[in-house]
């Protein structure tokens, strides 16, 4: 008889998470994209000085993409286009990390609390949950840049304060979906503390959706990270930020549209990265959602 | 193929040689693998089995329900009537559902749709089958038949979430019987329920049977319930029919498939002070991979040199088949 | 009719959510620099006649008291004026909310009305040609900024091709291009959303039984599965229509649509308090108006969801 192939119910469950996910072609895709476009980010700067992303050079204003020794071109003021993309993507990419760090963090320890005290901790915590959600996102950021004034930190703290509500009733839903699991009981009749029980049973097992709400969620940050860069709030140019690059070329776009073309399309293929990523870890977490 | 077999006339279904397999992402899992039973007009055959034999499977094929992309019938045949249902068109199969033969699943709770109400979807089959009654004669029937069910029909305005489990089922039963079928598949219509509405509504079949004649095919793995409900029994292990023949033949226990003693050993007997059950040690093997010899041989007390090469052929004696080597030419017993 | 009872006990329970949110921001909102008494005396006051105008209006009191008065003034629809150009909070408001709801309701039909049956048409043919397709199109809507496309679009079809006004609000040829692109993210989840929801509807149990009873494919999604697979999908309008308004800043930024979007950005930028926190009170309430509606809708719908609890 032929070597009996492992089975599949051999594998622990993380194991089984990274098989399938490894599977999917289009996560992988969405992986080697972002990790290809972090690494020039995170590499970029040993190549390009930072003082190329404000330095002027008139004579070669509007330099189309691989005039001049510029790879994207210039913008009206002859700065070069990749410089700024490449700097700009650091605040991008770093602020919505940050952002969904804090949510996660804020909303980890709400939800968490509220799901496994229950009671008036869960009524309370989940009425303030409630008040939060009752206002757009959008708006609630908009509503603290106008308190805080402009800053990339008071930016990513108003955006994360728009997310703590959803990753508040994730964790929530994780938390409450496998407290009364049988091994919770378990750990509890061996006389496992509530914060052992926490780390070591609760959160392992409840991660999968956390995971995922948090991939795709980054998605969006990132692209409303760009928006207010876009509408010049929290971030605001001469910064380079990958929306705030746009805004600054808008009145130029008709003549010269590689100024915008080019930040869009690294928007719209990180955030796609990232979205499959997202989706690749839905699928690979729960299959049954895959068809 | 129908024309050569001898009881084609009284055979209602004859499925011979029938292989279906499911694809999933990593595997080719093989769930039914050359099994052949047949079934008379009016008879009650119990289909008994450990889950994961194939039961619900072979319901589904006859039905040509197996999920489509993932299941697939790769080989054999399903005659009903005389019409090989694998070459009919699906046209065809339309009007056979639900009006020659229907089925009750497994679990209540989720095979009733939660957004249209019981009496309408009762109705539906009367719609599809019965065009030609009247509005008020459908009504009737429908009313009669949730009756009979034990489901008063002033209740037919109600959302399936306002009824028990046992009710739910009971509301399964009644739109299943309704066209008053020739052939009901009822896949393990108990499982699913608590112990005192299990009795329940097998007290509601066996009223029943008496009073359709439609033949039934009762999927279960309780061989209680077979004893008391069916006149003929085939015994299903990795995807085969490895024993048949009427309730006496195998209750009796004179010659029995070594798959079957193991599943009697697993009764508890009242009446005699056996010290423990004796289960069957091992599970059944992984139907991902193909089986060479006797698919029960890991498992068999009687496992021979002989069983792990030869797949054994049926040898029938009076209608009592058993497939095992023991009782082939040259097998000790 | 429970409906009704439904509908009002939600609305009395919507007041103490926008109290609690009315409190939050303005506490929030009292960090900004006050801008009252300056515009009140022009720019070449003192320091200290500005200081001597705020005590005098109550300005340095304890904001528990400030948030009091400013509520009393709510309560009386006075939701004071703009420390910019002093105009009336409820007047702007109002003035404007119709451009605003119009592109957000176009937008929110749009995305419902073709992402719906996009994203149901393609898991019934799934891995189709048409399925992938429209997850393809889905996903680069999804990621798409909405300013990038707006901006694009508007430099294809309005300055390059000259199909569509550039920007503006006058002529109704104004609002086709903004409801798109206000749209287009919601049309993204709308199709993978009502996509998932199908294809997970056409697996249960009950479908199959609808099978097993003879219904024939067409009959099988349009009775039984459609209804249920609509369910979520309507949820989440309520969620679609709250971003839509969100969204509405960036397409009226764009387009120079004069709408609440247009209002906001500008006092956000000038950090014009009273508009601001009035507008985000406006749209909180529009939104938990909406939500309401959308329930209501919902338990039409599903015979499951039980209003009277």
């Amino acid at each position: 008889m032929a070597k009996r192939k492992k089975s599949l119910s051999e594998y622990s469950t993380g194991q089984l998470v990274l098989y399938r996910f490894s599977k999917n072609k289009l996560a992988m895709f969405g992986v080697v994209l972002l990790a290809a476009m972090a690494l020039v980010i995170l590499l970029g700067p040993l190549v390009v000085p930072e003082e190329s992303v404000s330095m002027m050079h008139i004579p070669e204003r509007f330099s189309a993409p691989g005039e001049n020794g510029f790879l994207f071109g210039s913008d009206e003021f002859g700065r070069d286009l990749f410089a700024r993309i490449l700097y700009g993507g650091r605040i991008s990419l770093f602020c919505s990390l940050a952002v969904i760090a804090i949510a996660f963090v804020v909303g980890a320890i709400i939800g968490g609390a509220a799901g496994f005290f229950g009671g008036k901790v869960d009524s309370v915590l989940m009425r303030f949950i409630d008040i939060l959600m009752a206002v757009p996102s959008a708006l609630l950021a908009m509503a603290i840049i106008t308190a805080l004034g402009n800053g990339v930190w008071k930016l990513v703290v108003a955006l994360a304060i728009g997310q703590i509500a959803r990753f508040a009733r994730t964790v929530r839903a994780s938390v409450l979906t496998l407290r009364n699991m049988e091994y919770v009981e378990a750990a509890k009749c061996y006389g496992s503390s509530s914060m052992r029980i926490i780390l070591k049973h609760i959160l392992p097992n409840g991660i999968g959706p956390i995971i995922v709400s948090a991939t795709l969620t980054l998605g969006q940050t990132i692209l409303s990270i760009s928006s207010m860069g876009y509408l010049g709030l929290g971030v605001a140019s001469p910064t380079p930020e990958w929306g705030t690059i746009i805004s600054e070329n808008k009145v130029n776009l008709q003549d010269f549209p590689h100024l915008g073309l080019i930040p869009g399309i690294c928007i719209c293929l990180t955030v796609m990265a990232v979205n499959f990523i997202g989706d690749g870890l839905r699928d690979a977490f729960d299959p049954r959602t895959k068809n | 193929m129908a024309d050569n077999t001898k009881n084609t006339s009284e055979n209602l279904l004859e499925v011979s040689d029938l292989h279906v397999q499911y694809r999933t992402d990593d595997a080719i899992v093989h769930a039914i693998n050359g099994l052949s039973l047949r079934v008379k007009q009016g008879e009650k055959l119990g289909l008994v089995g450990e889950t994961g034999a194939g039961k619900t499977t072979l319901a589904l094929s006859i039905l040509r329900l197996l999920p489509a992309r993932v299941g697939e019938i790769t080989q054999g045949s399903i005659v009903y009537n005389g019409d090989n249902l694998l070459d009919q068109p699906e046209s065809f199969m339309l009007g056979l559902r639900g009006k020659r033969i229907s089925m009750i699943f497994q679990d209540p709770m989720t095979s009733l749709n939660p957004t249209i109400t019981v009496g309408k979807q009762i109705l539906e089959v009367l719609d599809l089958h019965f065009p030609e009654l009247s509005k008020a004669d459908k009504s009737e029937k429908v009313d009669e038949i949730l009756k009979m069910v034990g489901i008063p029909p002033s209740r037919k305005e109600d959302f399936p979430h306002q009824f028990s489990g046992g009710m739910k089922q009971r509301i399964v039963i009644a739109m299943a019987l309704i066209a008053e079928p020739e052939l009901l598949l009822a896949d393990e219509p108990t499982t699913a329920l608590d112990v005192t509405i299990q009795a329940q509504i097998l007290d509601l079949m066996r009223e029943l049977k008496d009073k359709f004649n439609s033949a039934v095919i009762l999927i279960t793995h309780d061989l209680g319930v077979v004893a008391e409900f069916c006149d003929t029994v085939a015994v299903v292990y990795s995807g085969r029919v490895v024993e048949y023949g009427t309730v006496e033949q195998i209750y009796a226990r004179r010659e029995n498939h070594p798959y079957t003693s193991g599943l009697f050993n697993c009764i508890p007997d009242l009446t005699s002070n056996a010290p423990r059950l004796v289960p069957i040690p091992g599970r059944m093997a992984d139907p991902r991979i193909p089986i060479e010899g006797c698919c029960f041989a890991d498992r068999c007390p009687h496992c021979t040199e002989r069983c792990r090469k030869a797949a054994p052929p049926v040898v029938e004696r009076d209608g009592h088949g058993i497939m095992c080597h023991l009782f082939t030419e040259g097998g000790e017993r | 009719m429970s409906w009704i009872k439904y509908a009002l006990k939600r609305l009395l329970m919507l007041i103490p959510v926008i109290l609690c949110v009315t409190l939050i921001l303005y506490t929030i909102l009292s960090l900004a620099p006050n801008g009252l008494a300056r515009q009140k005396l022009g720019q070449d006051a003192s320091e200290e006649q500005i200081y001597a105008l705020e005590e005098e209006m109550g300005l340095h009191d304890p904001i528990i008291v400030r948030y009091v008065k400013y509520m009393a003034g709510v309560c009386r629809l006075d939701f004071g004026v703009s420390w910019i150009n002093s105009n009336n909070v409820l007047n702007e408001f109002a003035h404007r909310l119709p451009y605003t709801l119009l592109i957000a309701v176009l937008s929110v039909l749009f995305a419902v009305g073709v992402g719906v049956p996009l994203g149901i048409f393609s898991a019934i043919k799934q891995y189709s040609l048409f399925d992938y397709g429209s997850t393809f199109v889905a996903m680069l809507l999804f990621s798409m900024p909405a300013f990038w496309l707006g901006t694009m679009c508007q430099l294809l079809f309005c300055v390059t091709l000259g199909l569509l006004p550039v920007a503006g609000d006058k002529t109704w040829t104004c609002f086709i291009l903004p409801p798109l692109i206000l749209g287009a993210n919601t049309l993204a989840s709308m199709i993978r959303m009502s996509r998932t929801s199908m294809l997970d509807v056409i697996k249960q149990d009950y479908i199959r039984t609808a099978r097993s009873k003879g219904a024939a494919e067409g009959a099988v999604i349009l009775r039984h599965a459609m209804r249920n697979s609509l369910i979520p999908v309507i949820t989440q309008v309520g969620i679609c229509f709250a971003g839509a308004i969100g969204g509405a800043v960036v397409t009226e930024s764009i387009f120079g649509i004069n709408g609440v979007g247009m209002l906001l950005i500008n006092a956000v930028k000038s950090r014009d308090v009273p508009i601001v926190m009035g507008t985000v009170i406006f749209v909180t309430i529009i939104v938990g108006v909406i939500n309401l509606i959308v329930d209501l809708i919902c338990a039409v719908i599903d015979p499951r969801i039980d209003l009277a609890s």
